[in-house]
């Protein structure tokens, strides 16, 4: 792996052009008044509460997850070319995952192998052949993005299920803009705080047909100890709907209600924060006491809308990932606009001898895998991981696919020892509604602290930034 | 608004102003607690503390002694309490965190920042300085609290929910110190046996904040019967069960009008009201008897409780 793409500075010393006015700012900023700011943003997002909880952490139950205040720049030539790639792919998914429960073509075509559907953790046998409204599937994806030089943005992974993060591209867009009007005042950002009312309109647009004129959409989330329930009740309060639990919801002929201090009122669109196995203890597990019995009922009776739909799962499998190229072109009868990182299916006999004889250089990843975990990065890996990871790849090879390490961009992040080249990566959020797409112009960029480290997830001590999509 | 939303409501106020009371009764028992004996009345006022607080059934599978050391680390800090005051601050925030959207920026912050530094308060081994401050740092807390709630919520059901858990909260603990204090609190008739109860009088005003406001209200030095007359029928005085119902009536009212429709809690409601309305202090001292309308008002004060989560709360 060479030498990394810094978004900031030319190999030559130069700065790039969305960052001059920014460097010029770092330069010139005393190192107490940046040491000031952090803390002061530190204290703000301890005090509106915005803390992840990190699984199987007894000791510390609610974490800040750390907040670089050097936002990450983005020009409107790049954001444009990245925009028209993420239309492009999400449309892809959505043609996709409708074709997968329906007629499947793209099966028949072979554009990808049977098994890979049909053998899929995600995919639902219960929704086969039940058309959901308006045909779409995933209406809030997470589409994260690594850039690794000045031309080639890659898509890492499709978060089809529940992505998450949204409240941080909001918050902390809000802390910069109340610690740093003046940097606000010298750039033309792209504004960010449209994405409550894009959701919304998104919800509605796909309320089913039974529903009234005025949609009742609410938030399901699994409840306060969730690691995202923080997010979960910052975006019901942007959006103005109610964040329900399980318990609040129940099921009467087939049609959805919660409960209220008035009595019983209808709901036709339901955000889901809950996985598809937690959903319906009818219909999945039947341990589950996050979910509303009888609501895939409801569902298939057309009475709601999930969104996410039931069986989107099977877009963030890392081997269905593999095969996005082809399934861009056969739905959309164009070339990627965003390429794939080269992936190599363990699967295949051939791929799997090179990634044995690789082990060393490659990132393996789990098909089903997420957050970082059960993940080897060849390149940081201890013999003894490389070798736990041989032995998982000849017991089960279907499990894994590997790709080359990537020499993630990096941007100018604050450490301890000053500002440094940190790697990051990218998540915008890409909302489908039944008029239209929407994205709101960045993401969540999501930094590794670590010097040299290329694991961005928070839970593995990554941190965040603001990403601005310049307007000029 | 969702049925779970309307009891977290609910019950993040009463929480906030159990630890309140709870802040306030130690305070009160300390001072009683370092009179010299001959003015600290009888029997052990930590023991009574701990009647008033409602635990001290749960204190005695816990500790041995009722002395000042155990039974402030039990109501105070002790996580075997499930009414400690931190316990209280915890199971606030714990309510609030889940209904956060329903909360003001200004109550959540209030209410989470008290929790953050709840945790400064760590040990139970404080001096009795220490503890002071403390108490007065829940007490300011729940002042924070509520104000933030007074002045920044809007003015409909969850406003309304969340001032019906205060005075639903404060009913029930201004009758627990008249239920476990009802033996020094004598008719005008009853002949005095001394100056020693003068101080348990007085500790009582100080629990519900009022011993300046007896005497606005009074003019006179402390009498027993007055103080019961402060605590039960004066409407002016915000901790008697009179003021306290009064806006129990208003709220629930309030809910029936927005909601359409009357139910049981506001029949229920008016009916307690109409005894504050239609008795006096004497009246009740010769027909019924101080403690048993205590005790049958904490049992319609429950009632009135489980009719409100009954009609609105699940």
């Amino acid at each position: 792996m060479g030498a990394a793409f810094d978004e900031m500075s030319l190999e030559d010393g130069g700065i790039r052009d969305g960052y001059v006015s920014l460097k010029r700012w770092l330069d010139t900023m005393p190192a107490d008044h940046i040491a000031l700011r952090r803390s002061q943003a530190e204290l703000f997002f301890r005090r509106i509460g915005i803390t992840f909880a990190v699984y199987g952490d007894a000791e510390a139950t609610e974490r800040l997850i750390p907040f670089d205040i050097i936002p990450r720049v983005i020009t409107k030539p790049e954001w444009q070319r990245l925009e028209a790639g993420l239309v492009q792919r999400v449309n892809a998914l959505n043609a996709f995952l409708a074709d997968v429960y329906s007629r499947r073509e793209c099966l028949k075509a072979g554009i990808i192998p049977e098994d890979l559907i049909f053998r899929n953790a995600g995919f639902r046998p219960e929704m086969d052949g039940r058309p959901v409204p308006h045909g779409i599937y995933t209406h809030i994806a997470g589409i994260d993005i690594v850039r690794v030089d000045a031309e080639t943005f890659y898509v890492l992974e499709d978060n089809a299920r529940t992505p998450s993060g949204v409240s941080y591209m909001l918050e902390n867009r809000e802390v910069m803009m109340r610690l740093f009007p003046e940097l606000f005042a010298e750039h033309r950002v792209a504004p960010v705080e449209n994405y409550p009312d894009s959701l919304l309109a998104t919800l509605r647009s796909v309320a089913p047909p039974s529903a009234s004129g005025d949609p009742v959409c609410v938030l399901l989330t699994p409840g306060q100890y969730n690691s995202a329930f923080y997010e979960h009740s910052f975006l019901a309060d942007k959006l103005g709907i109610e964040l329900v639990e399980g318990s609040d919801l129940f099921v009467r002929d087939e049609v959805v209600y919660m409960r209220t201090t008035e009595g019983p009122k209808r709901v036709d669109v339901i955000y889901r924060r809950i996985d598809d196995d937690f959903l319906d203890p009818l219909a999945f597990r039947a341990d589950s006491v996050l979910g509303v019995p009888g609501l895939m009922s409801a569902y298939q009776a057309g009475n709601v809308t999930l969104a996410n739909a039931v069986g989107t799962g099977i877009a963030d499998d890392k081997a269905v990932y593999s095969y996005m190229p082809e399934i861009i072109k056969f739905f959309t009868g164009q070339e990627p606009i965003l390429k794939n990182v080269p992936t190599f299916r363990c699967r295949e006999r051939d791929s799997l001898a090179y990634v044995m004889e690789h082990l060393p250089e490659l990132v393996v990843k789990e098909v089903n895998g997420s957050g970082g975990y059960g993940m080897l990065v060849g390149p940081h890996a201890t013999r003894q991981q490389i070798e736990e990871f041989r032995r998982k790849l000849k017991s089960a090879p279907d499990g894994f696919i590997a790709q080359p390490t990537l020499a993630l961009s990096t941007c100018p992040t604050f450490v301890a020892s000053g500002v440094a080249p940190r790697h990051v990566d990218l998540r915008p959020f890409v909302l489908s509604g039944s008029d239209r797409v929407r994205i709101v112009p960045g993401g969540l960029t999501r930094v590794a602290l670590k010097e040299g480290s290329l694991v961005v997830n928070s839970s593995q001590g990554g941190g965040t930034k603001d990403t601005w999509v310049l307007d000029a | 608004m969702l049925s779970r939303t309307a009891d977290n409501l609910y019950w993040v106020s009463r929480y906030v102003e159990r630890a309140e009371f709870l802040a306030r009764i130690l305070d009160a028992t300390a001072r009683l607690a370092t009179l010299p004996t001959a003015y600290g009345g009888k029997g052990n006022e930590w023991e009574s503390t701990l009647l008033t607080s409602g635990a001290a059934e749960l204190f005695h599978q816990h500790y041995d002694e009722a002395n000042e050391r155990n039974v402030t680390h039990f109501l105070a800090f002790s996580p075997d309490n499930p009414s400690s005051i931190r316990s209280c601050m915890e199971r606030a925030r714990a309510n609030a965190r889940a209904v956060r959207t329903a909360l003001t920026g200004e109550m959540w912050e209030t209410i989470n920042s008290s929790y953050l530094e709840l945790r400064r308060y760590n040990s139970g081994d404080m001096n009795r300085e220490q503890f002071a401050r403390f108490l007065e740092w829940v007490k300011t807390a729940s002042l924070t609290f509520d104000g933030s709630a007074y002045r920044t919520m809007l003015r409909n059901d969850s406003y309304w929910f969340s001032r019906l858990g205060v005075y639903m909260e404060r009913a029930d603990n201004t009758a627990r110190i008249l239920d476990v204090k009802y033996h020094v609190l004598l008719p005008e008739t009853e002949q005095i046996g001394g100056s020693l109860d003068y101080f348990q009088w007085s500790t009582i005003l100080r629990e519900v904040s009022a011993l300046t406001a007896y005497h606005w209200v009074y003019r006179q030095s402390v009498q027993p019967w007055l103080v019961a007359d402060l605590l039960i029928f004066n409407r002016q005085m915000p901790r008697s069960l009179a003021s306290s119902y009064e806006n129990i009536v208003l709220f629930l009212d309030n809910l029936a009008r927005a909601y359409g429709r009357q139910g049981p809690s506001q029949r229920l409601s008016r009916t307690m009201m109409a005894k504050f309305e239609n008795m006096n202090v004497k009246e009740v001292f010769q027909q019924v008897g101080l403690h048993d309308f205590i005790s049958s008002f904490i049992v319609d004060n429950d009632r009135l409780g489980s009719a409100i989560t009954e009609q609105y709360l699940v």
